[in-house]
């Protein structure tokens, strides 16, 4: 274990690295950024000046190894946009996405795992007929969408609900949460619901056909020959077997949702770390575009690695003699 | 520490009323950069700090130039100006305003290092005469001394030493500087909290020098980056006024109860810069056919901007022959004539000119910069290719689009030009119609080259004599027109929406003034 877990890390090392590569050979198709930061009536040479001040004359490569060997240090630099450091912009904004990411994973499994034990369940009853056809619509849907339509019908039309920001948040220490006030919580129904749509039909259909799958086994039949009750067989046998995989998919689905965080955050203005890259993306703040691009690819890692391990914990058969099976 | 931040928006919609009498809740496109007014030339961050920091003359609500923390001025000789200060005004903080203040503000922002410099040229010192009292020292005669300095706001000396903060922020180095999150003026308004991207909360200052137009005690600037997101907020009554309200919506603000759109043309004129260069950038021709005035008038000829104005602007723009709006100096009626909108014209211009068939040349937009600027250009396409030519239609986001232009990879391109900070001709002179060297000529089309517009433009750049200067800019424009430099289209029109409570003016350079505003709950 302890082999595999440091064979992750140097792996990962190398994964941040090519993706603040591929990250910096990107950002030459951006256009230039000194445009958003000089004077519409700026000289050509006061154009240049900040070109060279920024480094932005120098080769790609020289650019790529000062932002690694600063970043080593744990210094990513100073926002071009706002003229403040990086690492602070991160921290001020990792609150909110973290936030919303949590209550919409969570929204999406309460939800998503007793409706899909329900579809399985009565397969033909008119409920999860529906369900089924709403999931779809819910699949399929663009998120953006979604969002625009939450925010008519329950902000525009029915005014229970605000149409954008995080609405009074509380300051513990540097996080600032929204769940500690009304009108925090209330904020945060509309795009959680925007954010867990998606997954929550993903894991919905994912649990019915798992446990249509498990409800046909020949143990389950065995165990309703034995008279045992069915909501014995139904919760304590097939749901355990049911749950493995999806335990995985939505491990892996984590990183899913803070990636579509960013579009959830933009329709809402949530004061997160999408909102923040996307304003970077629309200036062109190479340090912030750069460091959100690394720190999200090493969530990704976290994460996977994570699953990974807990997978070897949960099916013995992964945890065999030969070290490399537990890739 | 716990601290608390209301959002009154969010609670007003859980009441389901508007909030308390005086305040304003503003919801904008983007947020500010930061509130250091000498960090960023971006217009829309200068005017919101402008409500926290004054400058020594400001622009009023009709754009004109008043005394702020300058009462007057006089030329002593071309390059040494006085500038006589305002007696008993205060920081918010506390601090006497003076000439020791005027002097590091100055000089702070005209340092080497600031982005801030371009917009107050030929600044070499200042001199304290008395407490009161600073002579501005020019390395020549600068006619529009005062229009630079609406937009040079004032710092106390003593606060930017006591935290460290004298030189200017340089984002190319590692610190933060304490300006960038606060803020310490003598404006009409003073700083209460800010979370960016979230909430800029500014309350009014009761010890402001100036007689106070404004009924706000509280403004809450909410950024709301989605237009659909912005819109609804109004809609849904969490906001009071948003800029910009996207154009498309027009129609349904205007048929919803309680709010209204503002909607007048504003500064901004765009217009097509046209390569004049001895080779098209991607042509398919010898040589570069727009060097031709025949060719170029057939382009201007192919256009319908009325058409344009009617289908795509919704009859909000102004069509113009003129690079400038009529509010900017150097204006005149004679330069709004366009050139007729003719088809056949331009086909017997574009075969006289030896080119029947037409020819193939880059037609290059940005999409997300002006207002329909990507649908402006899809229909001008299509209006050009009737007439004969062969436009490649290029829309891409503004940071592409602009690294071209400045690199001088395109053939015909759009641009827009508000004039802005200078509100006068010049600006279009110099940066636009100057050939290219030192500070002039940054936008010039690549290839054009006027002798007696640039001597004109170097000659209205030090002339003292207002009438005279006005009379050369005029001059020159005229001369830039007859050799379609640049094919005029319209002035964009601002779009702003509020609630019907609302009172504000609407300034033609598209910047919220929120110290005239009004609000009668």
């Amino acid at each position: 274990m302890l082999g595999f877990l440091i064979r992750r890390i140097i792996q990962s090392v190398f994964v941040m690295l090519a993706v603040a590569l591929i990250a910096f050979m990107m950002f030459r198709f951006m256009g230039d950024p000194v445009n958003s930061m000089v004077a519409e009536n700026a000289t050509t040479e006061e154009r240049d000046a900040v070109r060279a001040r920024l480094g932005l004359d120098q080769p790609l490569w020289m650019q790529y190894g000062r932002f690694v060997g600063r970043a080593a240090q744990g210094d990513f630099g100073l926002s071009w946009r706002n003229a403040r450091p990086v690492s602070t912009l991160l921290a001020e904004r990792f609150p909110a996405t973290a936030e919303l990411v949590l209550v919409a994973a969570g929204l999406s499994l309460l939800l998503g795992i007793p409706l899909g034990i329900l579809t399985a369940l009565r397969p033909n009853s008119f409920s999860a007929q529906t369900l089924q056809f709403l999931s779809l619509i819910g699949i399929s849907l663009p998120t953006f969408v979604t969002g625009i339509l939450l925010i008519l019908v329950f902000s525009v039309w029915l005014g229970w609900l605000p149409s954008f920001g995080r609405g009074e948040v509380v300051d513990i220490g540097w996080w600032s949460t929204g769940f500690l006030t009304l009108s925090g919580l209330k904020a945060l129904v509309l795009p959680s619901v925007m954010l867990c749509l998606f997954q929550l039909t993903l894991i919905m259909r994912l649990v019915r056909a798992e446990m249509m799958e498990v409800l046909r086994t020949d143990y389950i039949k065995f165990a309703r020959a034995r008279g045992l009750p069915s909501r014995s067989i139904n919760f304590r046998h097939a749901l355990r077997n049911t749950l493995i995989p999806v335990i995985t998919i939505f491990g892996l689905q984590l990183g899913g949702l803070i990636a579509f965080a960013i579009i959830t955050e933009t329709v809402f203005q949530w004061p997160g770390m999408g909102a923040l890259f996307i304003q970077a993306v629309s200036f062109g703040d190479v340090p912030v575009m750069a460091a959100y691009l690394v720190l999200v690819s090493l969530i990704f890692v976290v994460i996977n690695t994570t699953v990974d391990l807990l997978y070897a914990v949960l099916d013995p058969r992964l945890r065999v003699d030969s070290p490399r099976g537990a890739h | 520490m716990l601290r608390k931040l209301m959002l009154t928006a969010a609670a007003a919609a859980l009441v389901g009323q508007a909030a308390e009498a005086e305040t304003l809740r503003y919801a904008t496109a983007r947020d500010v950069y930061g509130l250091d007014p000498h960090a960023v030339t971006d217009s829309f961050t200068n005017i919101f700090t402008h409500h926290i920091y004054e400058p020594l003359v400001r622009y009023d609500a009709e754009l004109k130039i008043e005394p702020a923390l300058a009462t007057s001025w006089e030329v002593v000789d071309p390059t040494r100006v006085r500038f006589h200060l305002r007696e008993g005004v205060k920081f918010q903080e506390g601090q006497e305003f003076g000439a020791d203040d005027v002097q590091v503000s100055l000089m702070r922002a005209v340092d080497p290092k600031s982005p801030l410099r371009g917009n107050l040229p030929g600044l070499k010192a200042v001199e304290i005469v008395d407490d009161l009292t600073v002579d501005l020292i020019l390395e020549g005669p600068t006619p529009l001394l005062n229009n630079y300095l609406t937009n040079i706001f004032i710092l106390d000396k003593g606060w930017l030493e006591e935290h460290d903060a004298v030189a200017p922020i340089d984002a190319s180095q590692g610190e933060e500087g304490y300006t960038t999150n606060n803020a310490n003026g003598t404006g009409p308004f003073k700083l209460e909290s800010r979370r960016p991207d979230a909430l800029n909360v500014l309350v009014v200052n009761e010890g402001w020098w100036d007689t106070p137009q404004h009924n706000l005690t509280r403004i809450e600037h909410t950024p709301i980056g989605s237009d659909a997101t912005r819109v609804a907020a109004l809609l849904s009554g969490e906001i009071d006024l948003i800029e910009p309200a996207p154009l498309q919506d027009a129609d349904r603000i205007e048929a919803a109860d309680g709010v209204h759109m503002l909607q007048n043309p504003g500064l901004r004129s765009i217009m097509m810069g046209i390569n004049m260069g001895d080779a098209l950038v991607d042509g398919n021709v010898e040589g570069n056919p727009l060097k031709d005035h025949r060719v170029r008038q057939a382009l201007y000829q192919s256009v319908n901007m009325d058409l344009i104005r009617d289908k795509i602007m919704r009859g909000k723009s102004r069509v113009t022959g003129s690079l400038i709006a009529p509010e900017v100096k150097g204006y005149t009626d004679a330069m709004n004539e366009r050139l007729s909108y003719d088809p056949v014209k331009a086909r017997e211009l574009l075969a006289e000119a030896g080119y029947p068939e037409g020819f193939a040349f880059n037609l290059n937009c940005p999409n997300d910069r002006y207002v329909n600027d990507e649908g402006i250009c899809q229909a001008m396409a299509a209006m050009m290719a009737q007439a004969g030519f062969q436009p490649r239609l290029v829309t891409e986001p503004r940071q592409m689009h602009f690294q071209k232009v400045d690199n001088k990879q395109v053939d015909v391109f759009m641009l827009g030009w508000a004039t802005l900070p200078m509100l006068d001709g010049f600006s279009v002179l110099s940066a636009m119609l100057a050939t290219p060297g030192g500070e002039y000529g940054t936008f010039t089309p690549t290839g054009y080259s006027n002798p007696k517009v640039d001597e004109l433009t170097h000659a209205v750049a030090v002339e003292i004599d207002e009438e005279k200067r006005v009379s050369m800019m005029v001059e020159a424009l005229m001369a830039a027109k007859e050799d379609i430099a640049w094919l005029p289209l319209h002035q964009q029109p601002l779009s702003w929406a509020a609630r019907d409570t609302v009172e504000i003016p609407q300034a033609a350079d598209d910047l919220v003034r929120l110290w005239y505003a009004k609000v009668n709950n």
